[in-house]
């Protein structure tokens, strides 16, 4: 059966008196894509920045609960942080590339845990940018600045940027919102591919990606968790009206 | 490996604090010692006897600076008289009619004229204005006058940038409007912008006062060494500044003392005009 | 009689411009002048030559030394500072009174006249602490001068780069100092730099903090304890003294000539880093 990777108990999250996360309890499976969806404010984004530890950069958020990671341990504790984002990686909603060549951008991570030599560093960034679907465009552009790339191939680099530290688990908050198709396709390509080694958490406010992208399906509203379960059978078979509601669009 | 990375983090922390809080421990420094060696011949002396003291003879007990106080703020205003309508137009044209072009060739002319050594200004000021006063004016050159044209023309980029920056701040929707109501360019710029930019505008005065009544090399060379109140924009004075430079080096006891005085009430006279200027600085921000 | 307002307009943005123009003029003019009266005297000879008869005659060679020492040592001591406190207020606390006060110490000191300087480094470093007329008292005052600038412009280059580029670099495992080493500042290099050179140029100028804490020794400077002159100190006694006008006009031209280049540096530097970057 499937291992639980995250496993996520009574999480509340506030900032200040606003509270944003009211008692998420949830199991995410390793090697699967779950889909995150909800509305605007639904809290999805400080569920994400929870998991991958970002959250403890916020001064007026207060989170409480018992979230556990496989290999990690308990997330909440007062605890070393940046081991922490070395095992969960993040791709932001708007790419956001360092301003250097497509290479130094790759390899950013790994020259952080230390990786010096320049072909283990070139074998990285080859495999990551293969893992991203943007090796073959870019392969012969590596010194070149990133700045100079596409919306979605800087997308991409983003992702193939948080490869090259072989992340346990991998967070996309909104990776496709302003991208062409194309590259929107190509990404969830290669979420599939990527599933087979990563836990991979997709936040979207696109039903039809999440429909199309993900093996299990997480709805939040409002903070909290109205349905979860299999993406097949939430979409065909919600068993909230609320869920069906969103689904067919008719709020959100 | 939790705690030393916690540990390694906080002590990067303590010492970047320490950097920031030298600023402060340099300040204090400054202050402690000047008003250490100047504060003493207030109480000896009477502070009267030399704020407001007419006759400066320090070698023979006499300590009294009030001359030079009146003729820094002489030619701190005739500096502002000088320079401050031509930094003003600068300002307004860099920042309502110049083209992107023009731009970049004032800006930097501009830093490029503040870059110059004041000596060297004080140079060309005694080779070229006090010879031009003596010959139209008779008497020797060394003037109010010319210390206020050299000074206006060295804040002339102090004022300019500051005045400049405000223009620039206020919201592109004021010109917008004004021009919409069909008011011409000019009419806008005076009745709109300015206003609008008048705290701002009147901070890069104060500042520009703070420089000129600061500025001690470029004194020294064109406004001559009276000792006197000057009566008339041709009679030549001592600043509070050049009074310190001119006798520092050979100053011994007292007379040291007295030159650490001077500095006093020069260091007293700058930082009310800065907090001046900041609290309109404020006033601007708030708006 | 109402002046018609479009002749108003066309009146005051023909005299607006004049003024702009009469003040680049003026700047020209003081370079043309100085680079005219200086420039037949400025002879290899003279830069690589010592002053003698009290610099009547002969070069300026000690001077340009005890320029660059002091402009380059005044800097090797406020740079550090100057990034280190910048990088404190903005990376590593959030705006609290700690924060106005420190800023409020710098803008201080920003407003501190160079005399004062001159009146503290003699007090203080030459007589205090025993230092004597010498590179190093003017160095720590000069240091002490330049700092709130490097600070300033550091402050405002660290403030300029993007939020969201800290936000990845956290995201990919970067420690708080890793990011501020490997992103930030390489980032804000562009600006600091200039500030940097900008202060430069301002300790090679600076006359009055110098001459009281370095003093006015002819001769060369070959250790940090000796005594000596900048270009601006000595260009200074020439001309007070009226020792000899071609020497000060070529003194100046020397000056003024470092000056212009270390800001043309300044520039171009600053554009050569932003394109590498962008």
């Amino acid at each position: 059966m499937h291992k639980t990777k995250i496993r996520i108990r009574d999480l509340k999250v506030s900032f200040g008196k606003k509270e944003v996360l009211s008692g998420i309890d949830l199991d995410i499976y390793e090697n699967r894509v779950v889909g995150l969806m909800g509305p605007s404010a639904s809290g999805k984004s400080s569920f994400i920045s929870v998991i991958n530890g970002m959250i403890n950069f916020e001064d007026e958020a207060s989170v409480t609960g018992r979230v556990h990671i496989d290999g990690f341990g308990q997330l909440l504790v007062k605890g070393d942080h940046v081991a922490l984002r070395k095992k969960v990686g993040t791709v932001f909603a708007t790419p956001i590339p360092l301003p250097r060549s497509i290479f130094e951008n790759v390899v950013f991570g790994s020259r952080l845990k230390g990786t010096r030599k320049r072909s283990e560093l070139n074998a990285i960034a080859e495999e990551s940018l293969r893992k991203a679907f943007l090796w073959d465009e870019v392969k012969n552009r590596l010194s070149e600045s990133a700045l100079k790339l596409s919306g979605g191939q800087q997308q991409r680099l983003c992702l193939a940027r948080t490869l090259a530290l072989k992340p346990e688990i991998i967070l996309l908050d909104e990776p496709c919102s302003g991208l062409d198709p194309i590259s929107t396709a190509k990404i969830e390509e290669a979420l599939s591919e990527l599933k087979t080694d990563h836990t991979i958490i997709l936040v979207s406010n696109n039903t039809k990606q999440i429909a199309r992208a993900s093996d299990f399906v997480v709805f939040f509203y409002m903070g909290r968790l109205v349905e979860s379960g299999p993406t097949e059978r939430v979409f065909t078979n919600p068993e909230q009206k609320m869920t069906e509601d969103y689904i067919l669009g008719k709020f959100g | 490996m939790n705690r030393r990375f916690i540990n390694k983090d906080a002590l990067i922390r303590l010492v970047l604090l320490l950097f920031a809080l030298s600023s402060l421990l340099f300040l204090f420094t400054i202050f402690v010692f000047i008003l250490s060696e100047g504060l003493p011949l207030f109480y000896k002396a009477g502070v009267s006897s030399i704020t407001l003291g007419m006759k400066w003879a320090p070698t023979k007990g006499y300590f009294g600076i009030f001359p030079m106080i009146v003729s820094s703020f002489m030619v701190t205003f005739g500096a502002l008289v000088v320079g401050a309508p031509l930094a003003l137009a600068c300002a307004t044209y860099l920042s309502e009619y110049a083209g992107k072009k023009t731009k970049i060739f004032l800006k930097p002319s501009l830093e490029l004229l503040a870059g110059i050594p004041s000596v060297v200004y004080g140079f060309l000021g005694v080779v070229y204005i006090v010879p031009l006063i003596r010959e139209y004016t008779g008497g020797s050159g060394f003037s109010i006058l010319a210390t206020s044209l050299v000074l206006g023309i060295m804040v002339l980029p102090t004022i300019t940038s500051i005045s400049f920056d405000s223009l620039m701040s206020v919201p592109a929707a004021f010109r917008e409007g004004s021009l919409a109501m069909g008011a011409t360019k000019w009419q806008t710029v005076y009745r709109v912008v300015l206003p609008a930019a008048r705290s701002g505008i009147l901070a890069s005065f104060i500042l520009g006062m703070g420089r000129a009544i600061g500025e001690t090399m470029a004194v020294i060379m064109v406004a001559g060494n009276a000792l006197k109140i000057p009566t008339s924009l041709l009679d030549p004075l001592r600043t509070l500044t050049s009074n310190i430079a001119l006798e520092l080096a050979y100053a011994t006891d007292d007379h040291r003392s007295a030159l650490f005085s001077t500095g006093v009430v020069l260091l007293v006279i700058i930082m009310s005009l800065n907090l001046l200027a900041n609290f309109w600085v404020k006033r601007r921000v708030s708006r | 009689m109402r002046i018609n307002p479009r002749h108003t307009d066309k009146l005051m943005s023909a005299g607006l411009s004049l003024q702009a123009l009469f003040t680049v003029g003026i700047l020209i003019l003081i370079i043309a002048i100085i680079f005219i009266k200086g420039f037949p005297y400025v002879t290899a000879e003279f830069i690589f030559s010592y002053p003698e008869d009290m610099g009547r005659l002969g070069g300026v060679f000690p001077s340009i030394i005890g320029t660059i020492f002091l402009g380059l040592l005044s800097i090797a001591f406020a740079t550090p500072l100057g990034i280190g406190t910048a990088i404190y207020l903005t990376e590593y606390t959030k705006e609290s009174t700690l924060t106005r006060v420190i800023r409020f110490g710098v803008e201080s000191l920003a407003g501190i006249p160079s005399i004062i300087y001159g009146l503290f480094g003699f007090i203080f470093f030459v007589i205090k602490l025993g230092l004597g007329w010498s590179l190093l008292s003017g160095t720590l005052t000069v240091a002490i001068m330049v700092l709130p600038t490097i600070i300033r412009t550091s402050e405002e280059a660290i403030k300029s780069v993007p939020k969201n580029l800290r936000t990845v670099s956290f995201s990919l495992g970067a420690t708080k100092w890793e990011t501020v080493t490997r992103v930030i500042i390489p980032s804000a290099a562009p600006g600091i730099l200039t500030g940097i050179m900008l202060s430069i140029g301002r300790a090679v100028s600076e006359t009055a903090a110098v001459i009281f804490t370095m003093g006015s020794s002819l001769r060369l400077p070959t250790s940090i304890m000796d005594s000596g002159r900048t270009m601006a100190v000595h260009f200074y006694i020439l001309a007070r003294e009226g020792i000899s006008m071609e020497k000060a006009y070529a003194t100046a031209l020397v000056l003024v000539l470092s000056i212009l280049v270390i800001n043309i540096l300044a520039y171009y530097l600053m554009h050569r880093m932003i394109a590498r970057y962008s």
